[in-house]
């Protein structure tokens, strides 16, 4: 007899024979383990929630009022006849990897995740599994990051040819880990380092549990811009451009994301500058991550998944694509992401 | 190539022309001459002749980098520009140079005289000691298209600001048929004869477009008006017997219109003429689609001659006996041209424009409405006091085009774009209804907002029913307006019909699939305007 799948691919997500739960569904479901915040993996009306601990703080502050268990990373939990675990996946503060062990066959799902350790966030730790469901956002052998302190060197730099110009240097990186990425690597003694709500936000979250973030002022309706020259400011990529930006007159723009390691996206976006910075991995960050799973069966999620299967398949692994609502790295934060009084603020 | 590569990235890093022009003027203040006169002929659209053919670039590049060609193939539309692939796919250098923009050149022009295997070594050498934006340049010196957000306009500024000299001036200079090879930096910019060239032309005047209607302008008297035809701007340079045909993107043309070499048996050398070039016979231009069957033919078969024989349909004077007329006013000039050509015979390959008379702006309305039956696009209008100016400037010349002509269509297929939409679905194909089904008859790429393509792009990836290679079959369930300038029959598609210049005016949210265009509205767009 057929034994059912660990993990099957349903109109609500990823689901669980087994235990009689989904994983990040995108459809309302009664049971969803969560491997991270973000509005397309964390979605509002599911009954129950279960994340990490260091997760937990803000997927309740974007969610509000759920029902929410938390778990330690490698701590295991029996649901059903399924033994569950969270294991670190180095994409944002408290995301996770979710391994699901039925019978003796190891699934996993990895969320998002990146394999360059950043500082802030848990770094990834591959998990042994028998089938690895993969993200593939950036998953195209042009897509290659400089590591991140050459990064963070180059958005000092910008900054510091900036202040000392006079300019303001308004950086668009999303509201939920990139941004909290770039202040922990920033230089303060440049200047001043200025929010936007929506990043605000999710700082106040992070210092409350614990996260180490240099000094930041918050931009809101009264705040005065020419009593701060030469900032560094922060804000969600959609506020570029917007009527909350222009009060930084003459500012020089940049965006932090891996899609600025494309020279056409970068100039679609019309900001004077681009930096390569992503919280996904990239081509050799993916590849080195499957195999250190040791899977046979990959299946691939959001991303280049065609190309990206059909080169795991010649390579060797068994690899298909699923498709899913996730929606990669986003230029453009959607407009659920984060408090609704910040957002609108913010969008354009 | 380290400095051009700074220049490079100071122009690629601002979207501020002001701090573009300076860094390009800063550039050619003080590169070496070799350097800087290469970098005006390839930001003017020259280049080293091609060494290296695009396919073996790409395999050799998937060699070096380890992959197969076809993960190579797959990513290149995806980055939408092979040189940019080839340097982000190839593995870091593994050496440095400080060699000049000259000298990379001179290894790609030496490359015509050595075997393949050499050339191959030789390109290998070189990605292994060119960091990534040198890199990028270098290919990009091989393949072609320096687009780098760097007008003709803008360049020729800096040059003015770099060299003091007027930038008219220098805009003339830059004009016409030279070559790094022919030429040096001193006899390009600073030699003081600057018109020995003899097939340079004057910059062209372009008009800017009209989109309220002609009222502000002021009184109609003080106005001129002619035909705004649907052709191929051109510039006929009658000089010491030799004709040259320049296209307004400074394409020399000549040989594409033979037709031209007879306007010396009419006209006299030391004549330059601005004028469309149209497919043209008994007495009538034919529709665009005539002429396109030469545009991109670099010889003309002898059919296609006498089916789509063309004319220059001439309707200013920039040279007459020599001597520039450019300062003198429209009027003088016109009436110059009328004299000039007034005489000629039928068979002479040059006609005179005809210019429309109109007392007043409603009349000119009425005449416009006309547009389509005399194969125009709409009409323009010249100041009869203004002098003939270099480049796009407001104020003296205007186009009132007709406005477009329209179809509601069903959105079918999507295709992710590339290069700078790499992560957007750009590119759709649109049908009609046709009884129960749906006809496809174009696609269209532009003209929605960037939130509009987000939109759209988000609707796909959960609307998609059926996938071919990077094509996706999406859910009929979106109507869009697409505008055309004009329609045409076309055996090659399924709908019998071609459109000329489609683009999606408008996103109909408010009309269902049912309320779409059919096929036989189409058929009868066709029989009207085709
Ligand atoms: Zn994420
Ligand atoms: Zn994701």
């Amino acid at each position: 007899m057929a034994r059912e799948p660990v993990l099957t691919f349903t109109p609500s997500g990823i689901y669980c024979p087994a235990g009689d739960f989904h994983i990040d569904p995108w459809r309302r479901v009664s049971r969803a383990l969560i491997t991270h915040g973000h509005a397309d993996h964390a979605r509002p009306g599911h009954g129950r929630y279960l994340a990490t601990e260091a997760a937990m703080p803000v997927i309740r502050h974007r969610l509000g009022d759920i029902a929410i268990d938390t778990i330690r990373y490698g701590e295991t939990r029996q649901i059903g006849g399924a033994t569950v675990s969270f294991h670190p996946a180095g994409h944002v503060p408290g995301s996770a990897q979710i391994r699901v062990e039925v019978g003796g066959e190891v699934w996993v799902v990895s969320g998002d995740y990146k394999t360059e350790a950043d500082g802030l966030s848990e770094p990834f730790e591959p998990v042994r599994c028998h089938a690895f469901i993969t993200e593939c956002t950036f998953g195209l052998p042009v897509f290659r990051w400089t590591p991140q302190e050459e990064v963070a060197a180059a958005i000092n730099r910008w900054w510091a040819a900036n202040a000392a110009e006079g300019r303001a240097s308004i950086l668009g990186a999303y509201s939920l880990g990139k941004a909290q990425r770039v202040l922990a690597a920033l230089d303060p003694s440049i200047g001043p380092i200025l929010t936007h709500g929506a990043v605000e936000a999710t700082n106040r979250v992070m210092r409350d549990q614990g996260i180490a973030l240099p000094d930041t002022l918050h931009v809101g309706p009264d705040f005065d811009a020419k009593a701060h020259p030469g900032p560094l400011v922060v804000a969600p990529p959609s506020a570029l451009g917007s009527a909350w930006a222009r009060r930084f007159r003459g500012a020089s723009t940049g965006f932090a994301s891996g899609w600025m390691r494309l020279r056409g996206v970068r100039r679609r976006r019309a900001a004077d500058r681009g930096f390569v910075l992503s919280d996904h991995a990239d081509w050799d960050g993916l590849l080195g991550a499957i195999r250190a799973t040791e899977a046979e069966r990959i299946f691939v999620t959001h991303g280049y998944t065609d190309i990206f299967a059909r080169y795991l398949n010649e390579a060797g692994w068994d690899a298909q694509v699923v498709t899913t609502e996730y929606s990669g790295e986003s230029l453009d934060e959607p407009a659920s992401d984060g408090p609704a009084d910040d957002v609108t603020e913010g969008a354009t | 190539m380290k400095r051009f590569a700074a220049l490079f990235q100071r122009l690629d890093e601002t979207t501020k022309t002001s701090l573009k022009t300076a860094a390009m003027a800063d550039y050619f203040r003080d590169a070496p001459d070799d350097d800087r006169l290469w970098t005006v002929a390839l930001f003017s659209g020259r280049r080293p002749r091609r060494a290296v053919n695009a396919t073996q670039l790409r395999e050799w590049a998937a060699e070096r980098a380890g992959i197969d060609q076809w993960l190579f193939e797959e990513s290149y539309p995806i980055v939408g520009d092979l040189a940019e692939t080839i340097t982000l796919i190839l593995p870091p250098p593994s050496a440095q140079s400080d060699l000049s923009l000259s000298h990379w050149i001179n290894v790609l022009r030496g490359l015509h005289h050595v075997p393949l295997e050499e050339r191959k070594a030789r390109i290998l050498e070189a990605w292994e000691q060119l960091e990534t934006a040198e890199r990028f340049l270098f290919n990009k010196l091989i393949t072609g298209g320096f687009r780098i957000g760097v007008s003709q306009k803008l360049m020729t500024r800096a040059l003015s600001m770099a060299t003091g000299r007027d930038e008219a001036e220098m805009q003339h200079r830059l004009m016409g048929d030279w070559q790094p090879d022919t030429t040096s930096w001193h006899a390009l910019i600073e030699a003081e004869d600057a018109s020995a060239d003899l097939s340079r032309p004057y910059p062209f005047y372009l008009a800017y477009q009209l989109d309220e209607g002609p009222d502000a302008l002021g009184a109609p008297e003080d106005w001129r008006a002619d035909w705004k035809w649907d052709g191929i701007r051109g510039q006929l340079i009658l000089r010491e017997g030799q004709h040259f045909l320049w296209s307004r993107g400074e394409e020399l043309m000549t040989d594409r219109f033979p037709e031209l070499a007879r306007s010396l048996d009419f006209l006299p050398s030391g004549t330059v003429l601005d004028g469309e070039v149209l497919a043209f016979t008994e007495g009538a231009p034919l529709p665009f689609n005539a002429l396109q069957k030469r545009i991109g033919r670099k010889t003309v078969p002898k059919k296609l001659l006498k089916e789509a024989p063309i004319i220059l349909y001439a309707y200013d004077l920039l040279e007459l006996e020599g001597a520039d007329q450019r300062a003198e006013p429209y009027d003088t000039r016109r009436a110059r041209l009328d004299e000039l050509l007034k005489d000629l015979p039928p068979e002479a390959p040059v006609r005179l424009s005809p210019q429309l008379s109109f007392s007043d702006w409603s009349d000119l309305g009425r005449i416009r409405e006309g547009a389509r039956d005399a194969q125009a696009e709409g009409v323009m209008l010249k100041r009869g006091d203004s002098p003939y100016l270099a480049g796009r400037k407001k104020g003296d010349w205007w186009k009132w085009k007709l406005d477009p002509l329209t179809i509601d269509a069903v959105l079918i297929y999507a295709q992710q774009g590339h290069g700078r939409r790499a992560n957007l679905f750009t590119d759709f194909t649109f049908a009609v209804r046709d009884g129960n089904g749906l006809t496809p008859f174009t696609k269209a790429y532009s003209g929605l907002t960037d939130e509009e393509f987000r939109q759209i792009t988000d609707w796909v990836r959960k609307n998609t029913l059926e996938r071919y290679g990077p094509v996706r079959q999406v859910r009929p369930e979106h109507v869009f307006e697409i505008a055309f300038e004009g329609i045409f029959e076309s055996p090659r598609h399924k709908s019998g019909v071609a459109l000329r210049f489609p683009r999606m005016s408008r996103w109909r949210r408010d009309k269902p699939v049912n309320e779409a265009n059919t096929l036989d509205d189409l058929k009868e767009m066709l029989a009207a305007y085709g």
